[in-house]
Parts: C-alpha cells; structure tokens; sequence
C-alpha cells in the first residue's frame, strides 16, 4: 500500500482494497480511480479501467499506487479544484459491502469502494509541499 | 397514525413480484445473458426481488425497439401525447398509495413523504407538461417582405435517460415526462440501488404507452448504463449523479456529438439573517422548520440545505431553537406515516455518512446533535439508519464541501451580508440555496449574489413543475422542469421560406 513513489503519501488501499483490486485487474486489466464529488454517489472513489476515464488539466494526480500481484500501479486522481479542498487530508480507500452506483467497476461484485479519510500531519504536509 | 404492512405481507397495498426482466418494446423479456441481481430493502436490509442484470445486448435491443417507435410517436399531435400522459398522471393518482408504499419499501424514504410529495409530485409533473406542450408554439421570423423563418419544434428521437436512487420514481418522471410529451422515444435505466418501484409504475401504465416509446433496461451501471451512454443509436443523454460519472457521460456523449443534461449535485447554503429572529412568530417557527429541512428524505436530495449559515448575533439562540426541532424529529420504520426520517437507501451510502461523520470530528466539528448511526430494534435492525447529525464549524471543513448526501448539516456563522455571500460561494457547486429574512429587498439581494440555480426565498424544498431547476458551477448542465425543458428535449427546424419570383441575380 504505497505511495506516489517514496516517503510520505496522499492517498492509500485497505488490505481488502488491494484484495479487490486484484481481482478487479483480473477482469478489467489495469485500473485507475478518480474520486468524485457531488450527490447520489458522489464523495466515493470511481474506478476504472485505466484510461477509460479522460484526465486532464483539470485534474490532480494524487498517487500511483503499488499492489502485490498488480503489475501496473494503480493511478489515483482527483479534480484539482476538489483537491484544493481535500489536500489537507489523507485518503484510504476501502472497501464495504454494498452497490455503488455510477459505472465504477466493482458494483456488480456487491461491494463498493469507500473513501476512509484522516488528518495529515505537520510533518506529512511538509513533506507533501503543502 | 397508519403502519403500513410490509409489502408481500398479509394485508399490505402492494406486492412485488419475486423477479423483474426489462421493459422492452412494450413487453416483459429476460435479459441476454440471463443474470439477475438482488434488490434489498433498506427498511430491513433484506432481499424482496431479483432483477435483470442488463447488458450491452439488452440496451441495444432497448434502443432498436426505441428507434422503430420514435417516428410514429413525434408524429402523434400534440393533443394525443398530452393524453397520454394526462392518462399517466390519472392512474398514478388512482393508484397512490400502492406506489407510495412500493417507494418507500424500496428507497427507505418516509411514507408520509412518499404520500404527500414525491407521488403527487409525479402526478402534477405529467399533467403540467401534458399542458405545457398544448400550449407550446413554434416562431415566426419575417426576414424580408417576402421572405419567412419557420421555426418548428421537432423530437430529438431516441433519448437515454439514467435515474438516481434518492426518488426513484419521482426523478425518472422528471426526465420522462418532457421527453415523452416533446414526442422522444425514451431508454430509460434505473439506479441499481432501486430498480424495482419503476415496475409497479409500469405495470400501472404499460397499456397507455405504444409498445417502444419507453424500454426500462435495469443494470449495474459499467454494464448497463455506459453501453446506454455509449450508443451510437441515441440523440441526448440525461444523467443525475456525480462529477466524475457526469464527465464520463460528457466523454461517452462526445464520441457520438450529442448533448447532454447533467444534474449532480451540491453544498446548498441555508442563509437566515438577523431579522428572522426580530419575532417570535410564524414566520419564525417557518424558519426553524427551514432549518430542520436537511433532514427531508433522509438527507438524500441534491439541494439539501446541508451547510447553514446564521447570523452571529442570533448565532445561539436560533440554533439553539433549531436543536429542539432536530431533537423533534422522529426517525424508525418508514412505514409509519408518524415517521419523520427514514432509512438511508444503501448500505454503502450509510458507511459514507458514518466516514464523513468521521472526518467532521477528526477535523475539529463540534457534535451538536447525533454523531452516529441509529440502532433500530426487530424487523429493522438489519436497516441502514442514521441519527439526524448537526455540527458546528467552518466552511473550510470537508464537512462543510462535501455532498454527504445524509441528514446532517454543518453550521456555522456569518457577521454581514458580504460575508455571508462569500461563504455561501465559497464551495465548487451551485445547485440549490435558501434565504431566510423579513426584508424583502435583502432576501432578493442575496437571492440574486448566491451563485446557484435555485434559491428558495423564505421556503425550502418546494419542487413546482413551472420552476426551472438546475445548476451552477460544477452542480450540472441544463435544467429540469418548467416549460423550457420542452426545448431541451427538442431540435428546432427552420424553414426558410420566399415567397418572392425574383431571382439573386448573381448566375
């Protein structure tokens, strides 16, 4: 459950995260996540296959994350005006039984993914460039 | 005070059937790769039907059968679509009850709610764009004295409209009634969460629409709704959600250039001002009960008044009435018409609350009422329920950002007007806001600077047909209701016609 390379990290996977991730890969290929905003099922993390979902300018890229037994890292990215909201917080996602909606890939498993957020520290922010 | 029996027990108005297929070309029909899904309820968190697991297959079906049904009925006059769906609204109303309590088992909603808004809702929805597209004209341009611009309203064709879970049949009337009256044929797909109320409306109606002019194919959607985004067969795409599914859909519309509404969501500002207090009055007791609203179907609306912004020098007071209301507020079964606040529609919608719950805390929100989940008893303890939650704090919070699309709201204080506005905008969304104050040319100041695209002026909540409804900022693209959505769901023809024998003269 790496960060965007070494040191401190902006965003995280549970040990059940990485486990679904696995087996998500298995089905879609490589995956990336966006997190969303908004109702209904805003506030949860999307994922897809990697490069379905267009990034762009507007967008931050808050880490590529390394799995066990996932050969690609899996990107994780955010519009960069909701990061300015956020940034002061570290995310997990998580996983909880349930049935997402939006066209994330894991709902028809019966799970969805979950955001799980803390409190960066000092040090981390300083790390992080704020 | 009436307890509605569970549906498919002894006594109960309505009962569902143990399993649903789509709705495609007027007729019932198993999905193509035979999968089913289960639907609980979250009045008990237990299943209660299976539903077809839509695929690419079926919403290609959906759309052909839309496609060979489309022309026929955009060329149906005015008058024969505006009974149709006058008829719609009829049975819906002769029926309330039975949809009513199919709504609630299905979403966890109120019935008190489902009887009084979201079904006589449905019912006024129909009835107004029956009426709308009656009274509906085209344009004359005279460009010359002999020369005339016809504009004509025609249908786009085949649509693709994708439901959310928060009213599930309210919302698919608000997409389905224009859409149906300006002459389009409709694939409509439901929300996962709650794909089976749709067919106890359908069962009700199935025998007034042509066979074709509305496909209900239910799904997860990666395989039932991206497809129906995705198809080179539809000619408008409407989606209520989230951002990151609404950019998507953005995408997926841009590979075929065709246009899209797009509603998802808010951080509605609920702005009372000093002179609200200047009484012990009505209007006051109006105020207060203004203030309650976030908990209004369980907190799940795009325009909950989730952040309230109150003046500081009635800061503790007013909130401190508030918290009696809150404290007022009777949550359990929500098939008593007694209850005030229901289930949350998902379980993973309750572990989103809890989590930003969480978060508030852990970002230093003082807890002024609630905090946790509420622990139910019997049949409902395997619900999903949620204590009606308010804290304090600031806006900077994620708390006071983001769409927690449960009954909590975040408060905190103002001292004038300037910075009220600015904390008001001061979020990524503009979708719904309130404005509470005696003075009528202070709420419409401040009803003109909020940056949203419905303020409510001394009431909240109210969703009239004839009133515009959509976002600014990153809340959406379009709007819904009101006549205007006719347009939405039509292209316009010009005729350019010369009624002149002269030549240019240029060959």
């Amino acid at each position: 459950m790496g960060g965007d390379g070494a040191g401190a990290g902006r965003v995280g996977l549970t040990p059940a995260a990485e486990d679904l991730v696995r087996r998500l890969t298995g089905l879609h290929g490589p995956l990336m996540f966006h997190q969303s905003g908004g109702c209904c099922d805003g506030s949860s993390p999307m994922c897809y296959p990697a490069g379905e979902f267009r990034t762009g300018a507007a967008d931050v890229r808050l880490g590529a994350l390394r799995v066990p037994g996932v050969a690609e890292p899996v990107e994780v990215w955010m519009s960069a005006a909701q990061f300015a909201y956020w940034r002061h917080t570290h995310l997990t996602i998580d996983v909880v039984p349930g049935r997402g909606s939006g066209f994330s890939v894991e709902a028809p498993e019966g799970v969805r993914f979950l955001i799980r957020s803390r409190l960066l520290t000092g040090e981390e922010l300083d790390a992080l460039g704020g | 005070m009436t307890v509605y029996a569970n549906p498919g027990t002894p006594g109960s108005v309505v009962g569902f059937r143990s399993r649903y297929d789509h709705f495609i070309g007027g007729e019932y029909s198993p999905p193509a790769k035979g999968g089913y899904f289960e639907n609980p309820t979250p009045v008990t968190g237990r299943v209660f039907t299976e539903v077809a697991r839509g695929t690419a297959e079926d919403v290609d079906r959906a759309v052909r059968a839309a496609q060979g049904a489309a022309p026929a009925w955009g060329a149906a006059s005015p008058a024969e679509r505006a009974l149709v769906l006058n008829r719609i609204a009829d049975r819906i109303e002769e029926n309330l009850e039975r949809l009513a309590v199919a709504e609630t088992w299905e979403n966890g909603k109120p019935v008190r709610e489902s009887l009084a808004a979201d079904l006589p809702l449905a019912v006024d929805h129909f009835r107004y764009f029956a009426g709308a597209l009656r009274a509906q004209e085209g344009h004359i341009s005279q460009i010359d004295a002999d020369t005339v611009a016809y504009h004509f309203t025609e249908p786009l064709g085949v649509v693709g409209q994708i439901i959310p879970w928060n009213f599930p049949l309210l919302m698919a009337t608000w997409k389905l009634a224009p859409a149906l009256a300006a002459g389009n044929a409709v694939v409509l797909k439901p929300a996962e969460q709650t794909p089976a109320s749709i067919h106890v409306l359908l069962e009700l109606i199935a025998d007034l629409l042509p066979p074709g002019v509305l496909n209900v194919v239910n799904g997860f959607g990666v395989e039932a709704g991206k497809p129906l985004a995705q198809h080179s067969g539809i000619r408008k795409i409407a989606f209520t959600g989230e951002t990151t599914t609404g950019r998507l859909i953005m995408q997926y519309a841009s590979e075929n250039l065709i246009p899209v509404t797009l509603e998802l969501g808010g951080k509605s500002p609920n702005v009372f001002f000093s002179d609200v207090a200047d009484a012990r009055d009505a209007f006051y007791d109006k105020a207060l009960e203004g203030f309650a609203l976030f908990a209004l179907n369980s907190g799940e609306v795009c325009t909950c008044p989730s952040r309230a912004l109150i003046q500081a020098d009635i800061y503790d007071d007013f909130l401190g009435a508030a918290l009696e209301r809150v404290a007022a507020i009777r949550a359990g079964n929500p098939l008593d018409t007694d209850t005030m606040l229901g289930a949350q529609a998902s379980n993973d919608q309750l572990e989103k609350i809890l989590s930003y719950i969480d978060i508030g805390r852990q970002e230093g929100a003082r807890v002024a009422a609630g905090g946790g989940r509420l622990e139910l008893d019997g049949d409902l303890s395997g619900g999903y329920y949620v204590q009606p939650t308010v804290f304090e704090g600031h806006n900077k919070l994620r708390i006071f950002q983001e769409e927690i699309f449960g009954p909590v709201v975040a408060v905190t204080r103002f001292g004038d007007y300037a910075d009220a506005v600015k904390i008001a905008n001061d979020t990524l969304y503009g979708l719904g806001a309130g404005v509470w104050s005696r003075s009528g040319r202070l709420a419409y100041r401040a009803g003109r600077d909020i940056q949203a695209g419905r303020v409510w002026v001394n009431n909240y909540h109210a969703y009239p047909a004839h009133a515009a409804f959509g976002g600014y900022k990153q809340s959406g693209i379009g709007r819904e209701n009101h006549q205007m959505m006719l347009d939405h769901y039509q292209q316009t023809k010009n005729l350019l016609v010369s009624y002149s024998d002269a030549a240019l003269g240029l060959f």
